[in-house]
């Protein structure tokens, strides 16, 4: 158990490698760099600027160095975290994304446990009352939750709480309260916007754990031991809950995995239309301003935390099902 | 709770009974297609997935004005009410719309459309209008629905510009039905290819490769493909814009497809019948086209079917965040930038149409996805 938690952390650590890796020469895709826009912005608002002062600033920015090089040099600093200057805000990088990141993965955490929240209860009544009215209409929602993208939701949950209750939920804060210092009032106004993006990205993922929830359970209750335990007098709430729903629960577990970078997926897409100030819409700005920096430390952190949470729902089903640690350790 | 099961399950066996010759006769495609059509909601899913590919092939067909041409008199108009009975109280066989006349409000400038009723423009089928040309090849004016001269038809509403939200969704359906489809494809080659080499290889090479998927899985997939389509240089055209998110898309999605194929092959060679085919001396050829591609193909079917949603979705959400397809060229991604905010959308609600086709198609490849997977499933009756 010890040691396939040891290799599993190992492994991450090398995945870690991997992903600054390649996000890095992502963002060396794009033709031509920052510090070309920003030239030739320089240039169209009146600055001449000649060859030797371009060629100063590419070397202050490292641009001249090969690629390798200026990797070396980029990862050198992030270790020292020190993730370099954003053109675009014209601030340490470091400053700028603390805060959006911690709100990005609260919001996907709290969308996760939405999620389970709403995907099991359910499941299992689906399960349970198979083919009942009950059944037909959650399948039927499941199903348009999977279909309709995340953003629309989004301006549809928008456009009726403008429409009915004359809401902008908009953001995380009214306007009245960005800048207030922290009280009851402005808990609550946090609390009036969290639901809408927590709802909106976890819609398509509880739709598909209903759908995993009800055929497992479905395959459970059919088999023998359920049979035999009904036949010996166990109280049907006993009978459930005891065995065939905890077995149920094991690929909610594991689905966990793909859950949780789906959900930061959706996340930047909706965070975007709701204008909510997390890492989604900075890196769209990043990549459309190309602010080299700023996008690649957005996306490796982004991918960083993803693989930190997937890695500790790996070991979590280790926990869950003795099963998978016998294999495990078998191996 | 359990009885209901139990009735279920001894099913099959009093219908197996009652089937007739021509059921054991079947081969194995006329027992999937057999066990398809019982599969209703799938079937109505393949009708319209058919209906909505049409469009994509023939959208001048289908539209009723030039997508691109400004009714300036008509901007941010709502959709045209369709009518049966008119105002005297008489019923209309044919549907018809009245004239819509545009009033400016000056304190507001906000524009307020209302209706003429003394106009009246019955909608008629199969019309001549605009000229076009018929796939490239056949020069025809005939569109589907229309109203006569000076009338003028917006089924689904104008955007700012007063274009015609109906023919443009038409018109969009080209690229965001095509990109879901030659996406699919490309990793479909991709995910066969990658898979196929891993389980048949095995050892070192399988072992690389999984872990590569591994690590491709665990990046967030959006983010990735914002990344990718962001690096597209700004002076491309649209068709090479479009070409590049399709293998962009394609790039980011073989991995579970691979994986997919990898286990389907694995499982297939450890199969019995295939084991009692090679004890009676069958060579490997045959084995593989009589035994392992008919398996091999029902499932591939259900895991490209249930693949396309996906890169349509993506699309979508990619020029919605306007870092996928550029304007003039239309998707439905496209034409939902025009409702980003509130304030448009509490103005134009119907600029959300697009997205209902988007959804729309997703349930029916879902839908359709699930009926192949029950019909190509042979233990299940």
């Amino acid at each position: 158990m010890r040691s396939y938690i040891f290799q599993r952390l190992i492994y991450m650590f090398f995945v870690f490698w991997l992903v600054s890796v390649v996000t890095f020469v992502i963002i060396q895709l794009p033709p031509g760099d920052y510090l070309s826009t920003y030239i030739s912005r320089l240039e169209q608002a009146g600055e001449e600027l000649s060859e030797e002062e371009a060629l100063n600033l590419r070397r202050q920015y490292g641009l001249d160095q090969p690629l390798f090089a200026r990797y070396l040099k980029w990862i050198g600093q992030v270790l020292q975290g020190e993730f370099g200057f954003s053109f675009d805000w014209q601030k340490p990088i470091r400053d700028i994304i603390g805060e959006r990141l911690a709100l990005t993965f609260t919001i996907a955490i709290l969308s996760t446990i939405f999620t389970f929240a709403v995907a099991i209860p359910i499941g299992i009544y689906s399960a349970t009352h198979q083919y009942s009215i009950g059944d037909y209409v959650v399948s039927i929602i499941g199903f348009i939750g999977l279909a309709i993208p995340n953003f629309m939701l989004a301006l549809i949950m928008l456009y009726i709480a403008w429409k009915n209750f004359g809401l902008n939920l908009t953001g995380l804060f009214s306007p009245e309260y960005l800048d207030a210092p922290w009280n009851m009032a402005k808990v609550g106004d946090l609390l009036l916007h969290l639901p809408i993006p927590i709802i909106v990205n976890g819609t398509a993922g509880t739709a598909g754990l209903i759908r995993v929830m009800r055929g497992t359970l479905l395959d459970e209750l059919n088999k023998q031991y359920v049979i035999t335990a009904r036949s010996k007098g166990v109280a049907e709430v006993k009978l459930l809950f005891k065995y065939p729903v905890r077995v149920a629960l094991n690929p909610i577990v594991s689905g966990l995995a793909w859950l949780f970078p789906s959900l930061i997926s959706a996340g930047t897409i909706t965070a975007w239309v709701l204008g909510l100030p997390t890492a989604g819409p900075m890196l769209v700005r990043s990549l459309i301003t190309q602010d080299t920096f700023l996008s690649a430390t957005l996306l490796m952190f982004v991918t960083i935390l993803t693989v930190i949470g997937t890695t500790v729902s790996d070991i979590l089903l280790v926990v869950v099902d003795p099963r998978i640690r016998m294999e495990r350790a078998a191996s | 709770m359990l009885r209901r099961f139990d009735i279920r399950r001894a099913k099959p066996k009093e219908q197996s009974a009652q089937l007739d010759e021509s059921y054991y006769l079947a081969s194995q495609w006329q027992l999937i297609w057999r066990k398809f059509r019982r599969h209703r909601l799938a079937m109505f899913s393949a009708l319209a997935i058919i209906l909505l590919y049409s469009i994509a092939l023939f959208p001048e067909f289908y539209s009723i004005n030039d997508h691109h041409q400004r009714h300036v008199k008509y901007a941010k108009a709502p959709p045209h009410t369709i009518y049966f009975i008119d105002e005297a109280g008489n019923f209309h066989l044919r549907p018809f719309i009245y004239d819509m006349t545009q009033k400016l409000d000056m304190e507001t400038l906000k524009r307020n459309y209302s209706e003429d009723r003394t106009k009246r423009y019955p909608i008629r089928f199969f019309v001549e209008g605009l000229p076009y040309r018929l796939l490239g090849l056949i020069d025809t004016n005939i569109h589907l629905i229309g109203v006569d001269e000076p009338g003028v038809f917006f089924p689904f509403g104008t955007d700012e510009l007063g274009r015609d939200l109906f023919s443009r969704t038409m018109h969009a359906a080209q690229i965001s039905l095509s990109i879901g489809f030659l996406g699919m494809v490309t990793s479909f080659v991709l995910g066969c290819l990658i898979g196929g080499v891993s389980g048949y290889f095995g050892g070192s090479v399988d072992l690389v490769v999984q872990r590569v998927i591994e690590f491709l899985v665990s990046i967030p997939h959006i983010p990735l493909i914002m990344a990718l389509s962001a690096a597209f240089p700004p002076e491309w055209s649209s068709t090479e814009v479009y070409f590049g998110i399709t293998v962009v898309l394609a790039v980011v999605s073989w991995p579970p497809l691979a994986r997919a194929v990898r286990g389907k092959l694995l499982e297939l060679r450890e199969a019995d019948f295939v084991m009692a085919a090679r004890i009676s001396n069958m060579g490997d050829m045959e084995i593989i086209i009589k035994h392992l591609l008919p398996s091999f193909a029902s499932f591939l079917i259900v895991v490209l079917s249930l693949a396309v949603p996906g890169m349509i979705l993506a699309e979508t959400a990619l020029s919605f965040l306007q870092i996928g397809i550029r304007p003039p060229a239309v998707s439905w991604g496209v034409l939902l930038q025009d409702a980003q905010n509130i304030r448009s959308l509490s103005q134009s609600p119907w600029l959300l149409i697009p997205g209902l086709f988007v959804i729309v198609t997703v349930l029916a490849f879902n839908f359709l996805g699930d009926g192949l997977r029950d019909a190509a499933d042979p233990y299940k009756q």
